[in-house]
């Protein structure tokens, strides 16, 4: 799964980063750091780095940890229900390897000197955020397909480049993530198809499924590079390597053809194929939705949020009782 | 002794109990994904859950072979009615709390993970095959609920007496994992299956073990259940497979 990290900042950054421009770090290390990155040089967790690079990859590395975390839900959703015995082992493999995504992303954070602990406080807080695709709702087992085939597509082609990214903790976690990610999607494009070669029935939900996740998936690309404040910093430190809207522009060239394979309309009427540029054009995106649902007013972001503050209060005690043995078991071997 | 087709039989109904053990505990395990109290275990859960899953795929699809009546994994899962379904009750008791959870897990893997034991040894190929495979993957998940059991019990005054009160509320589902009937005693006698009676003075030391790791006290046995085996369920039962099966079942005849 992804995050749509680089281009939001919470105000405490936004102060932050204001101080940085006018701060004393040091010119000539930050002239060094940067020839590193333009050499393709991995930084590594105990290199020096601008803070603001710090707080950027942080920001970004844990938000992407909390979407797989989220993401879960979403999917979660249908696993007690899956059609098969094959769709459900499959599911929850996924579902698990998210588990494991966000494991490992936030352990590449906490290289950068944030603990586990403070990230999902920020999490439960509402103050970190997660991508804004986990907050809408999945109604039918199509949804469990466009989810894989849409919303996975779209994360690689977000992650490949990220297993370039200039932080070397980040770059390798991504490799594995990607890796995972591809498996997703084309468990996500066989339901999907499986779906659109079975009964009208079966079609109609295949078909459903995509008029309602085409657009948000498209969203999960941020803004457009017009209104991406963050972008360029991004690209400059090798974080980033192409703009929001040419990822967006190569998941509509790669995933139209799909949807024709399928038999699948898309649900654009502005959707055609440009001779010229060698791309497809496609509508406006809904901006109103994307910077609802990013403000905590989508269909499910109450409902995620609840079940995972929930989730983290119902297993206090747990926690505590594990510390609790933790203390006396070393208590005793001490004594 | 009894005839060739009565022991077939018998077999075939012992392989669904496994996969239905397999698949109902799996089946509750999943309903609390993102309900962990921290994200190993949310890993550790599924994980474990998905070799359930597994399980009950192979038990599925070798009594499937084992019927010839061209009856899938998914017609096994999907397509049987509650009374139809033999586990044991103690799997399809609603989740409580993650000490529940684990409870559990440890009353019935000890026992499982002694039944898998002995069935690696049993003159049936097909069933000592899936036996070996799935005891390794039990004896692993066995090893994790029981440090947690260990840990809830041994850990602060509130987890100590939730898990006691875990420990009291289960214990009663354990006499039926010993309850001999027919299928287990043709078991023991043609297919060289566990003997039960020497299954559970094993789970009686075993857990006893554990429960004095922990801290607690053997729970006075209240009640016997049974009845699973016989198809017997709790009134959760049918809404659990409801919900299992709605789906599949609302669109007979296509593939997923």
């Amino acid at each position: 799964m992804y995050t749509q990290g680089l281009d939001q900042q919470s105000s405490e950054d936004k102060k932050k980063s204001a101080r940085d421009s006018g701060s004393s770090e040091d010119a000539a290390a930050l002239a060094a750091f940067q020839k590193r990155v333009e050499a393709e040089e991995k930084i590594e967790a105990k290199d020096w780095m601008p803070d603001a690079y710090r707080r950027t990859l942080v920001r970004q590395i844990s938000q992407h940890a909390h979407s797989e975390i989220i993401g879960m839900q979403p999917e979660g959703n249908w696993l007690t229900r899956a059609p098969s015995l094959k769709r459900k082992a499959i599911l929850l493999a996924k579902v698990q390897d998210e588990a494991g995504h966000g494991l490992y992303l936030y352990s590449a954070a906490e290289t950068l000197g944030v603990s586990r602990e403070q990230m999902v406080a920020d999490l439960l807080s509402g103050k970190a955020k997660y991508s804004s695709i986990f907050n809408y709702p999945t109604l039918t087992w199509a949804d469990i397909g466009a989810i894989g085939w849409l919303v996975d597509g779209a994360a690689i082609m977000n992650q490949v480049p990220l297993c370039r990214c200039s932080y070397g903790p980040y770059a390798r976690a991504m490799v594995r993530v990607c890796k995972e990610e591809s498996f997703h999607q084309r468990q996500g494009f066989e339901i999907m198809l499986e779906l659109s070669r079975g009964s009208e029935q079966q079609k109609a939900m295949a078909q459903d499924a995509l008029d309602r996740w085409w657009w948000p998936s498209l969203m999960m690309f941020g803004p457009s590079d017009t209104d991406s404040r963050h972008s360029a910093q991004s690209m400059a430190w090798k974080i980033k390597r192409f703009s929001n809207d040419e990822l967006r522009q190569k998941f509509v060239d790669v995933t139209v053809p799909q949807a024709q394979f399928l038999g699948l309309r898309v649900p654009d009427d502005k959707l055609r194929w440009n001779d010229a540029t060698e791309h497809y054009e496609f509508g406006e995106i809904d901006w109103q939705e994307f910077h609802d649902v990013l403000a905590g007013n989508g269909p499910c972001n109450r409902e995620r949020m609840a079940k995972r503050r929930r989730a983290h209060d119902e297993g206090a005690w747990v926690r505590e009782a594990a510390e609790a043995y933790a203390l006396k078991q070393a208590e005793r071997q001490a004594a | 002794m009894s005839s060739k087709a009565d022991k077939q039989a018998a077999l075939l109904a012992y392989v669904l109990r496994l996969g239905d053990n397999a698949l109902i505990i799996a089946q509750r395990m999943i309903e609390r994904v993102t309900n962990e109290a921290e994200l190993e275990e949310e890993l550790a859960n599924a994980n474990f859950a998905l070799d359930y899953i597994g399980q009950a795929r192979l038990f599925y699809s070798y009594a499937g072979k084992l019927e010839n009546k061209g009856r899938s994994e998914d017609d096994f899962a999907f397509q049987r009615d509650s009374r139809e379904y033999c586990n044991f009750l103690l799997l399809e008791q609603p989740n409580g709390h993650f000490g529940d959870a684990i409870v559990r897990q440890v009353l019935f893997e000890s026992f499982y993970v002694l039944q898998l034991e002995a069935l690696t040894r049993s003159s049936d190929e097909r069933l000592a095959e899936i036996a070996v495979r799935a005891e390794k993957e039990v004896r692993y998940h066995l090893r994790h609920a029981a440090q947690w059991f260990v840990r809830l019990g041994d850990g602060t005054e509130f987890s100590h007496a939730r898990v006691a009160v875990s420990l009291q509320n289960y214990w009663r589902f354990a006499t039926e994992f010993f309850a001999a009937d027919a299928v287990d005693e043709t078991m023991r006698d043609s297919f060289d299956g566990p003997d039960l009676k020497v299954l559970e003075k094993q789970w009686q030391l075993d857990v006893s073990e554990l429960v004095a790791d922990a801290s607690l006290s053997l729970p006075d046995t209240v009640a016997r259940v049974d009845g699973g085996r016989a198809g017997l369920h709790s009134e959760h039962f049918g809404y659990l497979i409801a919900e299992m099966q709605h789906l599949h079942r609302s669109h007979p005849g296509v593939t997923w």
